[in-house]
């Protein structure tokens, strides 16, 4: 069976819009293109109608209720909003953060600049399997922490960590806990009220719906979560962010909730099996490969890989009608590998020799086949002409070698 | 990020990889960069003792694909020359001849320093080391 290339498999990175979502959304740039402010017409009525539905779509995903849920412009922004409206809001009552150094950009960002502001922020390790410990989240609570930020799922090893054990911890030292998400939402089981979250980031970009479309859910009850704003404006979505409503995106974001609540336990084991599949393989035709953080606790479409004496941008030219995402400094515009693999305590050189693997909606087993038989053989070709692997076979011990580091 | 052809042409067909025997008396290898720094390279020359001209070159690098085809050239360029002309090889002709751009210049600098370290190797087994490459030896 022919296959199209290039494949892609970066679906951490985005995914496509599903068409279903894309035909939701349509009507919405023409026919009902209202403002959901406008509340002394028709076109206002039915364009606020639609964001109800797709509010009422994105809590039923989480299990919130409609009346929790902000939308945003996007993840970054939800975090962003949980994260400083909270910091700013509770300022009185504690100036202490809690987070992990795994968290993505658009947390630990966040949090650097309240350092700045005078907030004490607590960057939690993780341990080799990429968890926080819990035994370190609760020496780290003190009297002054206000907000822990724990992200849901992973976006480069797609480790899960224990949601619900950090929220009965907040939830016993009554400290608010906000949780990024993104990677998590639409594909695995995610209640808040189990979990016992008051802060949830997501975007729809990541679940098969449209970029530009996020939503913050906000705790109402059991406490009553309270935000400072950080866009200020025409008072949209309870006062807590401005800015006209995004109609279509919103939309597109209800549409995709609806339809990853409705076949997320399809698509989850039909992705774990492919990515297993995937795994298997590589394993087969290869030594010396190495899983990236918890087997165990993992998002059932992520695989994340080093192959150990090759360094990753070689490995992704070799499989360049492949689209994946490697933690190598080479692929990054800082030069530096992916801190999160770092953070692992791996070693940085298997870090640069990492590779991402994302499932999804349209992976086929063709695609997992032809990319596993063709990163073996591009591997394989590198080892090579790899002076490490040379040197490993040779029975050297790379780590204790002196290397001139520059 | 878009790789020039010449990259493209040494990633797909690198030239003289391999090994030379590391005892031969007339055999250089220099060995440098650092794993967790993303490159490692290892550069032999084989020079003719009655010549003074590099017979053959091989190299073998762990790096990313400017890393592979810089080490690559390298060994095109060296073999034939003497070993003063190849101490006379620039990371600027590397970076001229692959068109690297600017964040890959570190990889010519790195074939340049491979270079020196295996002459210098191949000038201390000939008992005529040179003080000026000791700096360039691989300190593994």
């Amino acid at each position: 069976m022919a296959i199209k290339l290039p494949i892609y498999m970066d679906y951490h990175a985005t995914t496509p819009a599903d068409p279903r979502v894309v035909e939701a959304m349509l009507p919405y740039f023409t026919e009902h293109f209202g403002n959901a402010a406008s509340r002394n017409h028709p076109f206002g009525w039915e364009a606020e109608e639609a964001v109800d539905t797709a509010r009422k779509q994105v809590a039923d995903l989480i299990g919130a209720n409609a009346k929790e849920i902000v939308f945003t412009s996007g993840a970054t922004e939800s975090n962003n909003l949980a994260i400083k409206g909270v910091a700013e809001m509770y300022r009185e009552k504690g100036n202490h953060i809690i987070t992990a150094v795994t968290e993505h950009k658009a947390v630990i960002d966040t949090c650097k600049r309240l350092e700045k502001e005078g907030y004490r922020v607590t960057y939690l390790p993780v341990q080799k399997n990429g968890l926080i410990s819990l035994d370190d989240l609760r020496n780290a609570i003190s009297d002054k922490t206000i907000l822990i930020s724990i992200m849901t799922a992973n976006n480069e090893i797609g480790v899960i960590q224990p949601i619900a054990e950090i929220g009965a911890i907040a939830k016993e030292k009554a400290i608010l806990f906000h949780t990024d998400a993104v990677q998590a939402a639409g594909k695995i089981p995610f209640n808040v009220n189990e979990l016992k979250v008051d802060l949830v980031s997501i975007s729809a970009h990541k679940m098969y719906g449209p970029k530009g479309v996020g939503a913050l859910y906000v705790r109402r009850r059991n406490p009553r979560v309270l935000l400072a704003p950080q866009i200020d404006g025409g008072g949209h979505e309870r006062g807590m962010r401005s800015g006209t409503l995004n109609v279509t995106g919103i939309v597109g974001m209800g549409k995709a909730a609806e339809l990853c609540r409705q076949e997320m336990a399809r698509d989850a084991a039909r992705l774990s099996g492919l990515r297993d599949r995937l795994s298997e393989r590589l394993h087969t035709g290869l030594d010396e490969i190495f899983v990236n953080g918890s087997v165990e606790h993992r998002l059932p479409h992520s695989l994340n890989i080093s192959f150990a004496y090759v360094e990753g941008e070689s490995l992704l030219m070799g499989i360049n009608d492949v689209a994946v995402s490697s933690g190598s400094a080479c692929t990054s515009a800082s030069l530096e590998p992916s801190y999160v693999l770092k953070a692992l305590g791996a070693g940085d050189d298997l870090a640069h020799s990492s590779i991402r693997f994302g499932l999804g909606r349209w992976t086929t087993e063709e695609e997992v086949d032809y990319v596993a038989d063709k990163l073996i053989n591009v591997v394989t070709r590198l080892r090579e002409m790899s002076p490490l692997y040379e040197l490993a076979k040779e029975g050297v011990d790379l780590s204790t070698m002196q290397w001139e580091v520059h | 990020m878009a790789y020039s052809n010449k990259v493209i042409d040494h990633y797909e067909n690198p030239r003289n990889v391999g090994s030379l025997p590391k005892e031969d008396p007339n055999v250089g290898t220099g060995l440098v960069g650092a794993p967790e720094c993303g490159d490692v390279m290892k550069l032999q020359v084989k020079v003719n003792p009655d010549t003074g001209v590099i017979d053959d070159a091989k190299f073998k690098t762990f790096g990313c694909g400017s890393a592979i085809a810089s080490s690559s050239l390298a060994t095109e360029w060296l073999k034939g020359k003497t070993v003063d002309e190849a101490l006379a090889i620039k990371n600027t002709d590397i970076v001229a001849e692959l068109s690297l751009p600017p964040v890959k210049i570190h990889c010519s600098v790195l074939a340049e320093d491979a270079i020196k370290a295996a002459i210098g190797d191949y000038k201390k087994k000939q008992g005529k080391a040179d003080t000026a490459q000791a700096t360039a030896q691989p300190t593994a």
